[in-house]
């Protein structure tokens, strides 16, 4: 089993039945070079020196696991957070963009584009393109620039353009739809610096290996304190790149992996297969196969889709997915804030609504459990203060 | 109605090599499926207006390859309430004389499944398929299943495929084989890209199959410009732009008419 989970270039490019490289013939050559110089990136001594000091020196990794003594209290299990709130840009999604923008330098090519949901990614992508000087391009959907605001503002700040899309239903999909579109144009001079372990091969096997850091390090990191794997490892799951990220530590540890879906759009939970956006994976779709709109109240979940890799996960047995509704959401990051002074965006709060629901039912007492918290909440403190009449 | 194969007279590429045998450019004009009540006759009035083939873009909710024209297109038919099951359907119910290609994307076709799929095809007596997101590598398993029923695969060549991969594409595609013009969605432009003339030649140095290009091929100046490189022209959002805007079969039938005129020499 070790094979199909870290071996990175595989030819095939699928993980079980999901996967491969579903994409139009002029991007063909672009995503067999990316394949090919990730390969060999990836392998290079001087490369992985790189990428890892920008972390260190730059994102501000390692970051902590954190126990949290208040909630292990109140719910009767050990509850650790892995802290990829405190990197810099607030989110994981630092992880992937250095790593992409350090192959978009050897690849040559002076401008990188990307899709972006809540607008982490969107920013992490413009703080790399600044840091590395290249330029910058970000596509979010106009209901997401609306209600992630103050993302947008950071995006403009660093220098990205930002481009709204009008298309379809506005969101993540249709970001991503415009940003194929335009990588088509472009593709001579320009990487698409894509977000999530998701899209055509390599793309959700090179996301993965630039995220699994964040597993690697807590792993260690659990082993230091408790001198063992974790009873539990949560995420949660929109494209997938924290959980990918995070799992792939523990996929031959003996840890209950679980990934958190919104309610509104649970890909694994009640997808079905199907092809989209370059991967064969699964998807909310209605019965002829047109794509439904996500619903959730985070922007970076709102993904109709999921990464193949959770997909195959899912379907192997070795990964649960579990789904939970706005409202939970809400509470996980009121209860979160309050008990450990911590205020986590709303994508990980997803994570964090399931251990609070089910500690002490399919957690069972005095379990030690593991949750990846993505990002911070800043960015969510708005549209959440609105909801809660300025609470 | 009982689904019966492709009759050999219609199957996509014996028709298009004949024509071409016979001195023709060959001219395949796109319209979607379903844009306004009279689509049907908008077909027939593309086939009147001389058509050697038609694609029928069957709209699908993400279509990453298409630009403006199309997807507004797209997203009105399925706002109409257009599925590939009733698209199909209603194209059967007439006769337009050349062979229909349907294009849409692959999720439709696996999310139908290659049965089911297959049969809407055969009782809308459609001669060929083109997913543009189904590319040569994942293409197989379809195309040997459709060949089996008579209907013919398309596959497309971009002009940064290189030349060895841009003869096997060509080997293994059935029908013709689709020269995509330039770098980029699909859309009306002002002028011919340079790329266009570019692929159709080095199409036409690998391969004897019928040569068709499209993507930024919008108008009787721009066929005019390809007949020398290419077998023919594949026009799309021009034409989708005029039904759009209301010209209905008309509109088309002037405009393609018009193409037709420029490919002749005319």
């Amino acid at each position: 089993m070790s094979s199909l989970f870290a071996d990175p270039g595989s030819a095939s490019g699928y993980f079980g039945d999901f996967g491969g490289r579903f994409v139009p013939e002029p991007l063909m050559a672009a995503v067999r070079e990316l394949e090919d110089l990730f390969t060999a990136a990836w392998e290079d001594p001087a490369f992985q020196a790189e990428y890892h000091s920008i972390l260190t020196g730059y994102a501000g990794r390692p970051t902590p696991v954190t126990y949290c003594a208040n909630l292990s209290q109140d719910l009767g299990i050990e509850l650790y957070l892995k802290r990829e709130d405190l990197t810099h840009t607030g989110s994981h999604k630092i992880n992937n963009v250095v790593g992409q923008a350090l192959l978009t330098r050897r690849m040559g090519k002076s401008r990188i584009i990307a899709e972006t949901g809540a607008g982490q990614h969107g920013v992490a992508t413009a703080t790399a393109a600044a840091l590395f000087g290249l330029k910058c391009t970000v596509y979010m959907g106009a209901v997401d620039v609306k209600r992630q605001a103050l993302n947008v503002f950071r995006m403009r700040l660093l220098g990205a353009e930002v481009v709204p899309v009008n298309s379809g239903s506005r969101t993540l999909k249709d970001a991503i739809n415009e940003a194929m579109r335009e990588w088509v144009a472009c593709v001579e001079d320009t990487h698409y610096c894509i977000g999530s372990v998701m899209g055509p091969h390599p793309y959700p096997l090179m996301v993965r290996q630039f995220q699994r850091v964040i597993g690697d390090e807590a792993r260690s990191q659990m082993h230091e304190a408790i001198g063992t794997d974790p009873d539990f490892v949560v995420a949660c799951v929109g494209g997938g790149s924290n959980a990918a990220g995070t799992f792939t530590a523990f996929l031959e540890s003996d840890a209950a992996i679980v990934g958190v879906e919104p309610a509104g759009g649970a890909a694994v939970g009640r997808g079905t297969p199907g092809v989209v956006h370059g991967m064969r994976s699964k998807f909310l779709q209605d019965e002829f196969g047109q794509v439904e709109e996500a619903q959730s109240i985070s922007a970076g979940l709102d993904y109709p889709g999921v990464g193949p890799e959770h997909a195959y996960l899912a379907s192997i047995g070795r990964a649960r997915y579990e789904a939970v509704d706005d409202a939970a959401v809400l509470n996980a990051f009121q209860v979160l804030s309050r008990r450990e002074g911590i205020i986590p965006a709303l994508e990980p709060a997803h994570a964090l609504a399931w251990v609070l629901a089910e500690a002490g039912a399919a957690i069972p007492l005095g379990s030690r459990v593991l949750v990846t918290l993505s990002g911070r909440g800043d960015k969510d403190s708005e549209q959440v203060a609105e909801i809660l009449g300025g609470a | 109605m009982t689904a019966v194969s492709i009759p050999e007279e219609m199957a996509l590429e014996a028709r298009l090599r004949s024509r071409r045998a016979g001195g023709a450019k060959l001219l395949v004009p796109y319209v979607t499926a379903g844009l306004t009540d009279d689509w049907v006759r908008v077909v027939e009035a593309v086939a009147a207006a001389g058509a050697d083939a038609i694609e029928i873009g069957i709209p699908f909710s993400d279509p990453i390859i298409d630009g403006p024209v199309i997807q507004a297109a797209s997203q009105t038919a399925l706002e109409r309430g257009v599925t590939p099951a009733s698209a199909l359907a209603e194209l059967g119910e007439v006769s337009v004389g050349v062979p229909l290609v349907a294009m849409t994307y692959c999720n439709l076709l696996f999310h139908a499944g290659f049965h089911r799929y297959a049969g809407w095809l055969e009782e809308a007596g459609v001669a060929g398929t083109i997913f543009p997101d189904l590319p040569k590598e994942e293409a197989g398993p379809w195309a040997e299943f459709a060949a089996g029923k008579g209907i013919a695969n398309v596959l497309l060549v971009a002009p940064t495929t290189s030349e060895d991969r841009a003869r096997a594409i060509a080997a293994e595609s059935r029908g013709f084989v689709y020269g995509v013009g330039l770098m980029g969605v699909t859309g009306v432009r002002e002028q011919l890209a340079a790329s266009a003339i570019g692929v159709a030649k080095r199409l036409k140095s690998v391969t004897d199959r019928p040569v068709l290009i499209g993507v930024g091929v919008s108008s009787p100046l721009h066929a005019r410009q390809l007949a020398p490189h290419a077998d023919g022209v594949v026009v799309g959002s021009a034409l989708v732009k005029i039904l759009a805007d209301g010209g209905g079969p008309e509109g088309a039938y002037d405009f393609v008419s018009s193409l037709r005129q420029a490919l002749d020499g005319q």
